[in-house]
Formats: structure tokens, sequence, C-alpha cells
């Protein structure tokens, strides 16, 4: 393994997250304000309570996870997008890395990026509503676990993009619907029953419901199927990273 | 001396079914200057980037060191630096950090001093926390140089290092090349202009079409290829050739004032003596002679028409 490489990308890419870190930190502090604004007071007075959770505490994990999603996802594809996209990819196709060298490199200063905006997110939140976490290390075990998968399934965006619309395609069209229709803001047991079951085929709902669970022990879906849906959506993205690697698709021709 | 580079039938042919190397072999010694010259779409970024690494060869093999390219990349990548011919940047990045990243990605541990002294020879060490954006293109180009020798590269390639570059950047440049060479490193390089291999090289290679038509000592090459000329002024321009000058395959130039004799340096015999004594005889006066020596650029459009 090379190390050092990885290292070097990981610095290189954390040094233009530091660059712009004023934009990295204030964007979603006041984001997540704003979900409170709108969300916490004009909804959250009507529905009060969800299954014994204020309104307000129960939105956040849903919250944390769609930003966090959203930023692995754009962080990564963004991230091993630019270099193909101004050439200097060279360079690391000229250097004695492997693929798998390239992706930890990425991924993981894009999971890191991810990370700190949900820790940002999670504090701004403190201020807002009481949280009471009812399984730290499993919200910790979560968090990382979410901002590395999407990283890796950023990354694969960011090869797969010819062009800034399509690295805009994905993200914009099937994530975030994704994300607020898989019960961020809501109970799955709010739904209508036929919505309830059109809803469980959205992977998203796995994670939110897993990663709630870790905040207040309660989930629409039981957190060993959560775990299971990660666990699968990792592998899936790593199996298409290591297809990538073999034929070198998009990046050596 | 041992080959360094060494590259057996390697043919490259794209998805697109346009094959851009047809099976070129070429062994390159270490410490020697190597100037590829080619028109347009010859395949020379081709054949470096397949050694580079950067385009997957379809068959044949490179060693660099002794290391095969694909089975031991690592191995083998770690001696090359590459300078590519499209000035890429990271326009945000500051020149010092950029160069960081190169040597990091090549597994060296940061070594500050060497990065100075880097910069320093570049001229670009007051520019180095510049961003890369507020410099000059020649600057830029200095730049991806630094970035290719900070991992203290054993063969170094230069792709069209000099393409669009004034002429006083082309002289810097050169020496930049001459010393790295004196470095030890090893250098092969692409170019369009033929004084620049005239200038700097050991030995040149043309390709043309995918295919290396030769690879020479540059001054063997000038020698065997060169044709030399024979220019005479006459006093009186002529209009025809007098019929006693005709087997000499003679031109006449500047309005009849001038005959021009082409002949090879080589042969047994040059026919000069022969000539002035037919021009003599045909009463001809003569007011000056001189002859000129065909340029490398002379040699590799013959040939390259010739293989046309």
């Amino acid at each position: 393994m090379n190390w050092i490489a990885i290292a070097a990308i990981y610095r290189f890419e954390m040094s233009r997250f530091f660059r712009t870190i004023m934009q990295s930190f204030v964007s979603p502090v006041i984001s997540t304000s704003l979900y409170f604004v709108v969300f916490g007071a004009a909804i959250g007075s009507r529905i009060d309570q969800v299954e014994g959770v204020s309104y307000g505490a129960f939105i956040v994990p849903g919250l944390i996870m769609l930003s966090v999603i959203t930023q692995s996802i754009s962080n990564a594809a963004f991230g091993i997008y630019f270099p193909k996209f101004i050439g200097t990819i060279y360079e690391h196709l000229s250097a004695p890395i492997s693929f798998f060298e390239i992706v930890l490199g990425y991924v993981g200063a894009a999971a890191t990026k991810a990370l700190f905006i949900g820790v940002v997110i999670l504090i701004t939140a403190n201020f807002f509503v009481d949280l009471n976490i009812a399984h730290p290390l499993a919200m910790v075990a979560f968090l990382v676990m979410t901002c590395l998968s999407f990283a890796l399934f950023g990354f694969i965006i960011g090869i797969w993009a010819k062009n800034f619309e399509q690295l805009q395609l994905v993200p914009l069209l099937i994530v975030t619907p994704l994300i607020f229709l898989g019960g961020s803001f809501y109970s799955v047991s709010m739904l209508p029953p036929v919505w309830q079951t059109v809803t469980h085929f959205n992977p998203v709902l796995y994670l939110i419901s897993g990663f709630r669970w870790a905040f207040f022990d309660m989930a629409d879906v039981p957190i060993g199927i959560s775990l299971l849906a990660i666990a699968l959506f990792t592998g899936l993205c790593l199996g298409v990273i290591w297809l990538i690697f073999r034929t070198g698709w998009r990046i050596r021709s | 001396m041992a080959a360094i580079l060494s590259v057996k039938d390697l043919r490259k042919v794209y998805d697109g079914g346009f094959e851009a190397l047809k099976g070129v072999s070429l062994d390159i010694e270490e410490g020697e200057i190597l100037a590829l010259l080619g028109p347009n779409g010859a395949g020379k970024t081709t054949l470096i980037s397949a050694v580079c690494g950067l385009v997957t060869p379809s068959s044949g093999s490179v060693t660099v060191g002794g290391h095969d390219i694909l089975r031991d990349y690592r191995a083998a990548r770690s001696l090359i630096g590459l300078v590519p011919q499209e000035v890429v940047v990271e326009q945000f990045e500051t020149v010092r950090n950029t160069v960081r990243l190169s040597r990091g990605l090549f597994g060296k541990p940061r070594n500050d001093a060497l990065v100075e002294e880097i910069l320093r020879k570049l001229s670009l060490w007051d520019k180095r926390d510049n961003q890369i954006k507020e410099l000059s293109g020649g600057m830029k180009r200095r730049v991806l140089i630094a970035k290719a020798l900070a991992h203290e590269p054993r063969v170094l390639f230069l792709d069209e290092p000099t393409a669009g570059v004034d002429v006083a950047l082309r002289k810097d440049m050169w020496d930049i090349v001459a010393e790295m060479k004196a470095d030890g490193v090893t250098i092969i390089l692409t170019t369009h202009y033929i004084e620049e291999a005239e200038a700097i090289a050991d030995r040149i290679g043309v390709i043309t079409r995918g295919e290396l038509l030769l690879v020479q000592e540059k001054a063997e090459l000038m020698r065997q290829m060169g044709r030399k000329q024979l220019e005479v002024q006459l006093t009186a321009p002529i209009e025809t050739l007098p019929a006693s000058l005709a087997d000499f395959g003679l031109e006449i130039g500047q309005g009849g004032e001038t005959l021009i004799y082409s002949y090879d340096t080589h042969a047994e015999r040059t026919g000069i003596t022969k000539l002035l004594n037919a021009i003599s005889d045909a009463g001809l006066t003569l007011r000056d002679v001189q002859t000129r020596q065909s340029s490398l650029e002379d040699i590799f459009v013959n040939l390259v028409e010739e293989d046309a």
C-alpha cells in the first residue's frame, strides 16, 4: 500500500475544503436553522409529537442524513470529476498507485467533509431542541458508514459523469427526492397503507430509520434490516468500483 | 550502456478501431536525450502515454529499469516523470502545494529542501505561494516540469515542452533539459520543432502513422541522410542549360544566375570536379561558389514524404 500517496490525495482534497471553511461551516448552520424555523416551528406547532418524540427533535436525524448524504455524494463526485475535467488526472494515472488507493484518498476526504458537516448540524440542532441520544456509539457508526458508502457512490458518479449536468443529475433527480420521501421529516406510519408499502422500496428509508433508532430507540423498520441495507449498498458500490478498476472505464483508454 | 527503457513491439488500437501504434520497438539508454519527431497524429503522445500508464497497450511490452510497466507498475512508474503536452494544473492551488502533492503521489516522503531546490532551479521560488492561476503560461509550464521532477525520476518524458512557447522561454527549457541531463536523467521529448531536436538531442527517432521509421544518433543521421548542395553563381545569367551539363541534374535558380547541384557527401565520388570542369568547358564563368548542408528539417520532410 502506498500510504503516502493516499495521504497526499487526502490532504490535497482537504486543503480545498479548508480554503472555503467559512462556506463549509456557515451554509449547513444556516440551512439547518432554516429547516428548524420552517419545519419545526410551522409544521411542528401542528404535529407536536411523533411517537413520543417532539417533532423538532424527530426531524434531526433526517436533517443530518439529508445533508450528509448529499455532501458525501457531491464532494466525492466533484473530487474525482474535477481532475478528469481539467486533465490533472494524468498525474494519478502515471503515479505508482493503485486505483484502490486513489479511491481511498478521495472517498476518505469526501467522507470526512460530510462527517464534519453532520457534526456541525448536530451541534446546531442542539440549540433548537433537547437531544438525548439513546445509542451514541451506534449513532456515530451509522453516521460514518453513511458518509463512506455515499462517498463511494459519489465517486462512481464522478467517474461516470461526462459533464457537469450529469454530475448534478443523480444527486438532484434521484437522491434528494429519495431522501425527502424516505421519512426524513415524517414517520412512515403517518402515511396511508399504500404509500407505506411504496416507501419500503426506498433504500434511504432504511438508513434514516436506523439513524433515528440510534437517537430515539424507535424505528420504521427493524435496526437489523437497516444495517443490512447499508451493508448491501456499500457492497454494491465497492463492486461497481472494482469493475471500474478492472476495466479502466472512463479513466484509462 | 544498459537500456533504461525498452519498448518491444508496442501496439495500440483505440476503441474506435484507430491503430495509433503499429508495433513500435525502441531501446533508450540511460542518460541520453532522445527526440521523437513526427507530424501531428503520428503516435508520439500515444507512445508516451502507454509507457507512463495513461493508455493501456493493446499488445507488446515495455520495461523501465527492468520493471514491466504492467506487472510491476509501481517500480516502473516511480522511475518516470511526465510533463504532459497540455498545460493542465489546479488553478486554485499554490505552486508549492501542487508540487508537494506530486511528490506524495509517488510515495515519496515530504522533502521541503528538495522542493525548494527544484522551484529555484525553475525560477519558481518567488511564486511558490501564488495560486497557479496567477502565473503566466510559460510559468505554468515550468510548474508542470517541477511537478514531474518532484519525485526525482530517472526518466523524464517531455511531451512537446515548447509548443506555443516564446523564443526566450524555449531557450530556457533547453537549458533546463541540459541541466537535467547533467544530473543523469534520461530524457525523451517529442517535438514538432526540428531545430529543437537538432539543438538538444543525442538521438532522434522519427515516427509517423504509428510507426517508428528510424532511430539514430543525431550526428550519424545528419551524416547519412545529409545531402549537400553546391551553389554556383554565374557572372551572366543563362536561359537553358548547355547540353554538356544535362547529366548533372542541375537546377537553375535566381533568374538563371545560379546553378544548384545536389550531391551525397558519402558517395565515392561527389562529382564536383567533373561538374566544375564541365561548366568551364561550356564557357560559363563563375562569380562565386558555396555549399550548403541540408538541415534535419529537410531530412525529416524527405523521410515522411518517402513513407507517404
